[in-house]
């Protein structure tokens, strides 16, 4: 079943699409009715790049009944070239290995069974480039 | 505006209180709070709690306290800002009474955690549900990616992170409301249980419940009740971006130093005029980097601060969370940040026993939600 939430948020989750603000030039990821940084209101769509750095992380131990089977997993903030910031799951990776400053690229994986968004939720995770 | 005081408060025991509702943990907090102030009535409520639809599948809580604590028809009002709800609950009934509104208003907070809930996915909720959560992230998880940021940045250690749960833990086994009522060693923290790196169990404050109450009023209502009044004389609240990733420096919890600024000039008070504060120590991390962005310490050195022991109660260069703060007090969400308000209040009126702060005359409180997407902060003053 595709629920109307998870066929909104294709865009985004599938193909890394923001809001260029045209005032200013500020990305917002997800899309925004709103600039945060010049309260603008009018925006193209750009694709974000998939390559990024670590800028800080952890490992998942104890997570939500949800995520309990997946533990431990990395999970960091990942800039993406360009500017913008992402939470991701690190996948496939060595955790001992993780370094902030590290690089990293964005791929489609499958993130949760049966979330809130639909019955297989599928989305961005990071792996090392 | 005019004055505002506390005149009044109670709460309940913190920790597993499995033989309790959440209307038997609120009720009794308030009628506490409403002996102690010794009024008849109050003119209105509210009720800080943060999400009592997951953890008990109750909403409507303002009218559901008014009816069992029995003040219908009064105007009674759920108030929610995740893990600052009971802060800004305070803020509403500041508000209420310093308008000319009410004359005496009840600020409560609740939770009731440990029902059965999925505590971690009812926590996180308080993040951003699409772009945090979605990716399985915890609370402890967010906190643990500002904590290594801050290690990184400034050379926080693991030592000092233990630092802050020791000395929290000292104070609260002076407290007989808190949850954890024992002190605990650095070394036992460092070996506890890894829940999300470098965040380990001794870091995190415990699933709690819990109920706070005090009685806001204006100085008429004080006078004639020949009461010592506590003013207050700052409220202040800031928000800033749902989501952690959104912000340019994660080492910094920027509505924290929206709040102080705005609270210490409505108060005409800077940091070195503060005797004792209570800070939102849900991960000792959480203490570090918000005693720096009160500006108590130079950014970068909350961590040293901890460490060195210059936010005991003895030391008295700034007494930090002298109730034992959510780590051994324990932190039902909701209530948290009414029960900081209580702490002030004993401390500013002298009955802080074993946890006295000698000569206290001017104490704050900073209550959080989320990683401090909200913030809200008070001032109180021995009059
Ligand atoms: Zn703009």
């Amino acid at each position: 079943m595709i629920t109307a939430r998870y066929h909104r948020e294709i865009p985004q989750r599938y193909r890394l699409e923001a809001g260029k603000c045209l005032a200013c030039g500020h990305l917002s990821f997800p899309p925004r009715l709103v600039c945060p940084e010049c309260k603008a209101k009018k925006f193209e769509t750009v694709t974000l790049s998939d390559e990024g750095t670590l800028v800080t992380f952890t490992v998942v131990r104890v997570a939500s009944d949800k995520f309990s089977k997946e533990t431990p997993f990395p999970v960091g903030i990942v800039e993406l070239n360009g500017g913008v910031r992402v939470t991701a799951q690190i996948a496939d990776a060595n955790i001992d290995e993780l370094k902030i400053g590290q690089k990293l690229r964005i791929v489609f994986r499958r993130i949760q069974d049966d979330g809130k968004a639909g019955i297989l939720c599928y989305g961005y995770k990071a792996i090392m480039a | 505006m005019r004055d505002v005081v506390v005149i009044g408060a109670g709460m309940t025991q913190f920790g597993e209180l499995w033989n309790k509702s959440i209307k038997d943990i609120f009720v009794e907090a308030a009628l506490k709070a409403i002996e102690d102030a010794g009024v008849d009535h109050i003119d209105s409520m509210y009720v800080g709690a943060m999400s009592p639809g997951l953890f008990v599948g109750q909403e409507h809580l303002g009218a559901v306290m008014a009816d069992y604590l029995g003040v219908t028809p009064i105007p009674a009002t759920h108030v929610e800002s995740a893990c600052a709800s009971g802060g800004a609950s305070f803020r509403q009934a500041f508000l209420e009474v310093a308008s000319g509104a009410s004359e005496i208003v009840l600020a409560g907070g609740v939770e009731k955690m440990t029902d059965g809930a999925d505590v971690t996915e009812a926590l996180a909720t308080a993040a951003d549900q699409e772009y945090e959560v979605y990716q399985g992230i915890t609370f402890p998880g967010l906190y643990a990616l500002i904590a290594r940021a801050h290690m990184e940045r400034y050379g926080t250690t693991r030592e000092q992170l233990a630092a802050v749960a020791v000395k929290n833990h000292r104070n609260g086994a002076k407290n007989p409301n808190a949850q954890f009522r024992s002190e605990v060693t650095a070394e036992q923290v460092m070996k506890s249980t890894m829940v999300a790196d470098p965040l380990r169990l001794l870091d995190c404050s415990p699933v709690s419940d819990g109920g706070a109450a005090v009685i806001v009023a204006s100085m008429d209502v004080a006078k004639k009740l020949k009461k010592n009044p506590i003013r207050v004389i700052a409220s202040a609240q800031s928000s800033d971006t749902i989501a952690l990733h959104s912000r340019k420096d994660i080492t910094t919890l920027n509505s924290v130093v929206k709040a102080a600024e705005k609270a210490y000039k409505i108060a005409d008070k800077k940091p070195a005029d503060i005797h004792l504060v209570e800070v939102h120590d849900c991960f000792t991390i959480a203490e570090i980097v918000t005693t720096e962005d009160l500006g108590f310490f130079e950014k970068g050195k909350g961590g040293e601060a901890a460490e060195k022991g210059w936010t005991s109660i003895e030391c008295k260069r700034i007494p930090v969370n002298t109730s034992g703060g959510l780590k051994s007090k324990g932190h039902p969400v909701g209530a948290t940040g009414v029960a900081q308000i209580i702490e002030l209040y004993e401390q500013l009126n002298g009955t802080a026993g074993s946890r006295q702060v000698q000569g206290a005359r001017v104490g704050m409180a900073q209550n959080m939600g989320g990683t401090g997407a909200s913030c809200v902060i008070h001032i109180l003053e021995a009059s």
